[in-house]
């Protein structure tokens, strides 16, 4: 016999259903019920940065896009700082940036849309630089545990070939699955993106 | 105080008094550790036939835990308003919602037994008949004009939450003809690092639709099916009011750093 561990088990993931917009975003499940509410626009008038909207769609293995999905988005600021205190490196906090929103895909089109701003590199433990991101979990209906994956950036060539998990991905050709695509329109800063859940362009997902 | 605001007041504190005991280890700040998926149900699960086009099939590339999953967003007293933990109040029109009056409440801890302070966690809920206030919910079960079916908590300083809630119904859904779900509560929860967030559904002791819920055995640990499953809290119980249940939630524990290894110049 051995001394006992007493840890404890994770509690077990259930998919999000088909109303995760009552308990996440109630306005989309069509009623007003909290004074203040979470939302897609991740940025306020003072937030320091590059605005940038983000635009995409999740498509399920035939191809067609997700209408009832939601994703949540987490990223540093404009000066590669996460705002959680576990973040311990010298780029300035900005009060008026918490860095994380949430937003369902349109229940016609499956659009999915975020105003951000461009994040900095942020710095890993040991000290090295890594290319701008956004890291990204996505829940739906028929997703049984949310799906983590990340954004990059396409004008960010030199960066994200240095990237230390874009480089943990076997194959070059699937790292493109995890890059934004940027364009200009009518002045604003849009990056698009799609998720595939499944096929020959599947996304790369993380076990993180 | 009105009468219905001195009867909520007493049930939070006769939660609150009936509340687990913390445990206490020091806190970690590094990576998380590494899930176990063998208690999780599959991404490719084909008795819940959406799961079929919706999951996966390469491997998940395996990350050490960066400052990107190490971190998270972090929510305060004032992202919530007053009622926001209270669903039998928080959309009342003319009066109480219709159903079993309720309170659930529980601990959100990690695996090393610790509480996770100031964690919001969100559920939502069909109503007592097992409708739900969403445009694309059909089910011929009507809407409660006073029940919205939703509400959010921050846990206290030793992980604990609670809520009140009315008992929600099952309701029938298109997967096999005749698929009925358990009667559940959905709880989003999140913990101090983006890794550790979690979706899940609390179900009620007892029910009898929980072994032949085509969702709930997707779970292939019978261990981790019944932890999803809310025991009857009799002594947390309101007299003369409402029942409690008790649910723990449980994310992934974080290891310490017991060393720290700077780079040169840090
Ligand atoms: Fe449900």
């Amino acid at each position: 016999m051995v001394q006992k561990l007493d840890y404890l088990k994770e509690t077990a993931s259930q998919t999000a259903g088909p109303y995760v917009h009552i308990g996440l975003i109630p306005g989309m499940a069509g009623f007003d019920i909290f004074e203040k509410n979470f939302s897609n626009v991740l940025v306020t008038p003072n937030t320091k940065g590059e605005r940038i909207t983000l635009e995409g769609r999740v498509l399920d293995g035939s191809g067609t896009p997700l209408r009832d999905v939601l994703l949540e988005i987490w990223q540093a600021n404009a000066a590669g700082r996460y705002n959680h205190p576990a973040d311990r490196s010298a780029g300035a906090l900005d009060e008026d940036f918490r860095g994380w929103g949430r937003a369902g895909s349109d229940f016609d089109s499956g659009l999915i849309t975020f105003e951000t701003i461009k994040p900095g590199a942020v710095t890993d433990k040991a000290g090295r630089k890594c290319a701008p991101h956004i890291n990204v979990w996505i829940v739906a209906r028929g997703i049984n545990i949310g799906l983590n994956t990340r954004l990059y950036f396409s004008d960010e060539e030199a960066a994200n070939a240095a990237d230390p998990v874009l480089n943990l991905i076997e194959q070059p050709v699937r790292r493109s699955t995890l890059i934004a695509k940027r364009s200009e329109r009518a002045g604003k800063v849009v990056y698009a993106f799609t998720i595939n859940l499944q096929g020959p362009e599947e996304t790369v997902f993380f076990d993180v | 105080m009105t009468a219905q605001a001195a009867r909520i007041a007493a049930a939070q504190d006769a939660a609150r008094l009936n509340r687990p005991e913390p445990f206490t280890s020091p806190l970690g700040d590094g990576g998380f550790f590494q899930r176990d998926r063998s208690i999780h149900p599959p991404a490719y699960a084909p008795g819940y036939k959406s799961s079929v086009l919706r999951s996966p099939r390469q491997s998940l590339l395996s990350l050490e835990n960066s400052v990107s999953e190490i971190t998270g967003p972090v929510f305060g007293h004032n992202d919530l308003g007053s009622l926001d933990n209270d669903l039998i109040r928080n959309y009342a029109k003319d009066g109480d919602p219709v159903g079993e009056r309720i309170i659930v409440h529980g601990r959100v801890m990690d695996e090393t037994g610790r509480g996770v302070p100031n964690t919001l966690v969100e559920v939502w809920q069909a109503n007592a008949g097992g409708r739900y206030r969403h445009r694309k919910d059909t089910y011929l079960a009507p809407i409660d004009p006073n029940f919205g079916g939703c509400g959010r908590a921050l846990t206290d300083d030793t992980g604990y939450y609670y809520f009140r809630t009315i008992k929600p119904g099952p309701y029938p859904w298109r997967n096999f003809v005749n698929s009925w779900r358990p009667a559940h509560i959905h709880f989003s929860v999140f913990g101090s690092g983006f890794a550790q967030r979690l979706i899940t559904q609390m179900y009620f002791e007892g029910d009898p639709l929980i072994p032949v819920c085509p969702i709930l055995t997707t779970i292939p640990d019978k261990d981790a099916l019944d932890r999803l499953v809310a025991a009857l809290d009799l002594n947390a119980s309101v007299p003369l009011d409402s029942l409690t249940y008790r649910f723990d939630v449980v994310l992934r524990g974080q290891r310490s750093t017991y060393f720290e290894n700077r780079p040169e110049g840090n």
